[in-house]
């Protein structure tokens, strides 16, 4: 089956700066796919050369099996795209942005999907004020609903919740599951992990231009083997290797084997020391995320 | 070829929405220029014997206001665009570079005509005005319009904060149109600046207007005709291809 995105040997330089360094990457349709890194690693200039907006100094980028830059008309049709940046026309309302959307990728009467998708966003009693009038979580959902305006089968999403409260968040993830149940592929950037690890069935890690992590996020979670423990403690213990001070009476302790805890708890007994509260942290993807690049 | 009507209808939607800016107020601004420069001039200066100084004025008038708001429509449309970010709207649709340009441009000509046709019908009550070949007119308009439309679609995509896009209008734009002979005929100035009026396209286009209503010119119609059409031919070219260049909207 054709690759939804398919990126190879990708290289992007702007003057002094090398944004991209030789990406390869594919993303199979239907997939839930999350892209992370910090500022600057290359999110944004991957997606718009993908959009078009930005060309590649070399390589190659691919959306359902077409050149961004040979087959540019069919490639964006292929492709919808969230921008990271909150834009808008002011001179429009919501409902006239999304026709003339659906105009510019050839579709003259749209009407019944601009109702649905003005629905699914909770965008309805909105849609014929101007985007002046509108607050920012509104002016994001006009942007994920422009984005959807032709159908596309594979959506990106450059961070869409940056900034938005948590209604607009499970309203829009409600309706991005549905799209991706349908069929349609998802890529999502967001600086939420939490988001990431919940909705991606597959992450990549770009850092400097350049990708460190590819993997499912079951496999990243699980590459962490080490295990945190927190406890609140009646007394100061000796020192213990790993066992350091939390705030207050809370103590923090990093194993590998459980049978260090139990050593630890045979020396708080001796120490004379009660443990008054335990939990075992389990690590998250943020702690993977940080892990793969500071290590990268 | 849908993608191009809907992007020349928003085009014009912008600029019906604020018509009070884009229309009206260039319309009062040539009838002010008009009852000024008439009121001042009309006894002393007449130009073309038995074509008195305001029927000589108006048709100028017309075509100054035409490129000005020909030219303000595309580079401001862009600039916004651009600064504000909502282009991207546009560049990430599959519009072709030609669709993109071909918007832009006739949405600033048909904005160039409706201001012009504006200032002509508020001009009728100042002058009886004679229309000696209309199709001449009209294929001068839209080939004037369609020139300073396509330096303001190039004006629009270089610029990138307002501050160049005013030095361009201010510096380029508005001399050339202002220094066209607009309110007088290239004939009454010194030798060196009638020489220096002949580099300017826009005294062809105002001058070749001229001869279009009342059959007066001060250099040949067809020479106006060839000047304009190979202007317009040689800028659209180049804007197309740097709109195909993708220059300063696709990095």
């Amino acid at each position: 089956m054709t690759a939804a995105l398919k990126v190879a040997g990708l290289v992007k330089q702007y003057r002094q700066a090398r944004a991209l360094d030789g990406v390869d990457l594919e993303i199979s349709q239907g997939e839930f796919f999350g892209l992370l890194g910090p500022n600057g690693a290359g999110k944004t200039t991957l997606i718009n050369i993908l959009a078009g907006l930005a060309r590649p100094t070399r390589g190659t980028a691919e959306v359902m099996g077409l050149d961004v830059t040979r087959d540019y008309a069919q490639a964006r049709r292929a492709l919808g795209v969230v921008p990271q940046e909150l834009v808008y026309d002011p001179f429009f309302t919501a409902r006239e942005v999304l026709r003339m959307q659906s105009g510019y990728f050839g579709i003259r009467k749209n009407d019944d999907w601009i109702e649905h998708v003005l629905h699914n966003l909770g965008l309805t009693p909105y849609a014929d004020r101007n985007m002046r009038a509108l607050s920012g979580g509104m002016k994001r959902r006009v942007l994920v609903a422009q984005a959807l305006m032709h159908k596309p089968p594979v959506i990106v999403l450059d961070e869409p919740t940056a900034g938005v409260d948590v209604d607009l968040r499970q309203t829009l993830w409600q309706f991005i599951r549905s799209l991706n149940r349908e069929g349609h592929t998802v890529v999502l950037t967001t600086h939420y992990l939490e988001e990431a690890e919940t909705l991606c069935e597959r992450i990549a890690m770009l850092k400097e231009g350049r990708l460190v992590a590819l993997d499912s996020t079951r496999n990243l979670l699980s590459r962490r083997h080490d295990h945190q423990a927190q406890f609140r403690l009646d007394g100061e213990p000796s020192a213990v290797p790993g066992l350091r001070r939390g705030q207050g009476s809370c103590w923090q302790f990093g194993f590998k084997e459980y049978l260090e805890l139990e050593n630890l708890m045979a020396r708080l007994r001796a120490d004379g020391i009660k443990v008054l509260e335990m939990q075992l942290l389990e690590p998250d993807l943020e702690d993977v995320f940080t892990e793969i690049i500071q290590s990268a | 070829m849908t993608g191009f009507t809907t992007l020349l209808y928003k085009e014009l939607l912008r600029f019906w929405k604020v018509a009070f800016q884009t229309i009206l107020a260039p319309i009062v601004t040539a009838m002010l220029y008009l009852l000024i420069f008439s009121h001042v001039l009309e006894e002393r200066v007449q130009v073309y014997p038995g074509i008195s100084y305001t029927t000589f004025l108006v048709p100028g008038l017309i075509m100054m206001s035409m490129l000005q708001n020909a030219f303000a429509n595309s580079s401001s449309s862009l600039i916004q665009s651009k600064i504000t970010g909502n282009i991207v709207f546009v560049l990430v649709a599959p519009l072709s570079y030609l669709e993109f340009f071909s918007a832009y441009l006739l949405a600033a000509v048909i904005r160039g005509l409706v201001v012009g046709v504006g200032v002509g019908l508020v001009t009728v009550w100042f002058t009886d005005l004679p229309l000696m070949h209309p199709f001449w007119l009209l294929a001068l308009t839209v080939l004037s319009t369609g020139i300073l439309a396509a330096l303001g679609i190039l004006a629009g995509m270089w610029a990138d904060k307002f501050d160049q896009l005013a030095a361009f209008q201010n510096f380029l734009i508005m001399p050339l149109t202002f220094l066209s002979g607009v309110f007088y005929s290239i004939h009454s100035l010194p030798t060196f600046w009638q020489a220096a009026s002949h580099w300017n396209p826009v005294f062809y286009m105002i001058d070749g207007f001229r001869w279009g209503f009342f059959g007066r010119s001060d250099v040949a119609p067809g020479l106006s005709l060839l000047v304009v059409a190979v202007c317009f031919v040689a800028i659209s070219g180049f804007t197309l291809l740097l709109i195909r260049r993708g220059y300063k909207l696709r990095y």
